[in-house]
């Protein structure tokens, strides 16, 4: 009985330590990250990480303060090993949804690309209710964007709906369309900043309404790092506020990604 | 052997560096290596389990027996890419939750180590199998007459078992050596930066997918043909003596 309670008592002291241990100070940090989603994360000949994501990343730990390690992780793992602590957070351009929040918590956006009209470079349309009245707009079908133009522009404009995003590029190239409006990284990277989308251009607003769109992308952090998500919350703050953010913005787009 | 080293680096650089937009050396071929290390790893790790599993089942013990059963059933009955998760995950959140309550910081198990004991113990238990079937299909009367000689067990199993079971188990391991170099490819889901997932990386940067999974494909190809000519080799040598079919 004696030594049922001294063991009951020493694994009672070693649990104590082990939650203090919980809030240790955070010297280094380990982030997942991904590597085969340009222009956010990719890979050079070299093997080296580039892209916005990464260098986000390490603005946000240099904010921070402490020494951050990268870890490469295949996408289809990057939860699982973030909860066997490979690492303490994800930056990988992961959006953050309902689903995932049951798993993992999440700081703040640090990104939230937003939607975006495209119009032919010489068409002259104004993005507006107005300017919009009678034009056609294609999008892909049951998507956000779907969504977004049905309720908010539903009674001025003619959708027209595709099962891809590449055939709505079509239909723009074939003439079939005045507008087109999707994701505006998508949009620049699969159709403008192509041969055959060279004739449109990105116009109007930005559109990241969370009603349609969601909340962003997110850093992904394990929930019982409280304090982890704090600090990122501060830091990605802290570079939106003294320019850093806005730097690597503009190596990477022609347009604000953070959204409003 | 660091300069021979460099100068092998050199030439490769200057033969291969704009091959794939610069792709293939060394990034993908670096992949490779680790690929061909962690499928000899694993191969060590599975012939030892296998060894040992495979005379476990034809021991007289029945716990033995028991044990190495139920190890063939399970590992045999479940898909590769499950068990790479729960050992290579679930291993290192045991490892995460135990160390929790003895206050222990974060103890990391390494990619490496985690993918060839995860790969070893599965292809330990295909291995079992195929040993156990060599084993079978040496005379039973040689061994009686070792024991007759007053042989010691270990004596009758490596001066008359072993030699010549090895001719009878080296098809099925053959096939089960290519079967687990191509297996490795499992391990890009726990991080481990083998040949595929550099490949992958590559593929989504250049956005040239097919093209570097293609040339992963010949990759493997030559590999396995590689291995192939060493297995014939074996055949050979172990084959001496016996009429040939």
């Amino acid at each position: 009985m004696k030594r049922i309670v001294t063991t009951i008592i020493a694994a009672s002291a070693l649990a104590l330590m082990s939650s203090a241990a919980n809030a240790k100070e955070w010297k280094t940090v380990r982030i997942g990250v991904e590597g085969a989603y340009p222009p956010f994360s990719s890979v050079t000949p070299a093997g080296e990480l580039v892209g916005f994501d990464i260098e986000i990343a390490k603005a946000l730990c240099k904010q921070m303060g402490v020494k951050c390690t990268m870890v490469q992780q295949d996408w289809d793992g990057i939860i699982p090993a973030l909860l066997a602590r490979k690492y303490d957070a994800i930056i990988a351009s992961m959006s953050i949804t309902e689903e995932r929040k049951k798993k993992v918590a999440f700081s703040d956006k640090y990104y939230n690309t937003p939607a975006k009209f495209a119009r032919k470079k010489d068409s002259g349309i104004e993005i507006s209710k107005a300017g919009l009245k009678g034009k056609t707009v294609g999008v892909q079908r049951a998507t956000t964007h779907d969504n977004f133009i049905s309720a908010e522009f539903g009674d001025s404009v003619a959708i027209k709906r595709y099962a891809t995003q590449d055939e709505a590029y079509l239909d723009a190239v074939a003439g079939r369309l005045d507008l087109l409006l999707a994701d505006s990284v998508a949009m620049t990277d699969g159709f403008i900043a192509t041969d055959k989308g060279k004739d449109w251009e990105l116009a109007g607003p930005g559109y990241t309404d969370p009603k349609y769109f969601g909340d962003g992308v997110g850093i992904a952090i394990r929930k019982r790092d409280t304090d982890l998500v704090e600090m990122f919350n501060k830091a990605i703050a802290g570079i939106r506020a003294d320019g850093t953010y806005k730097k690597i913005n503009a190596k990477y787009f022609a347009f604000d990604v953070y959204g409003n | 052997m660091t300069e021979l080293a460099a100068v092998l680096d050199r030439i490769l650089i200057k033969t291969l560096g704009g091959v794939l937009d610069g792709y293939l050396y060394p990034f993908i071929l670096k992949g490779m290596v680790v690929t061909v290390e962690l499928a000899l790893a694993s191969l060590a790790i599975a012939i030892v389990l296998g060894m040992i599993g495979a005379v476990a089942k034809l021991s007289n013990s029945r716990i033995a027996k028991a044990v190495a059963g139920t190890y063939t059933t399970l590992i045999r009955g479940v898909p590769g890419i499950v068990l790479m998760f729960i050992i290579f995950f679930g291993g290192q959140l045991l490892v995460n939750n135990i160390g929790d309550l003895l206050g222990w910081d974060y103890i990391e198990i390494s990619e490496f180590i985690a993918g060839s004991a995860t790969l070893g113990f599965i292809f330990g238990a295909y291995m079992t199998e195929s040993f156990r079937g060599g084993i079978l299909a040496v005379p039973r009367g040689e061994i009686e007459a070792g024991y007759t000689f007053g042989m010691t067990a270990a004596q009758v199993f490596f001066r008359i078992t072993l030699p010549q079971m090895v001719r009878h188990a080296l098809p099925s391991f053959g096939n089960n050596w290519l079967v687990l170099t191509k297996e490795t490819a499992l391990v890009s889901v726990i991080g481990l930066q083998d040949m595929v997932f550099n490949a992958s990386q590559a593929g989504g940067t250049t956005r040239q997918p097919f093209t570097f999974f293609f040339v992963v494909a010949v990759l493997y190809l030559i590999i396995t043909a590689v291995s192939k000519v060493g297995l014939r080799w074996a055949d050979r040598r172990y084959s001496v003596g016996v009429r040939r079919a």
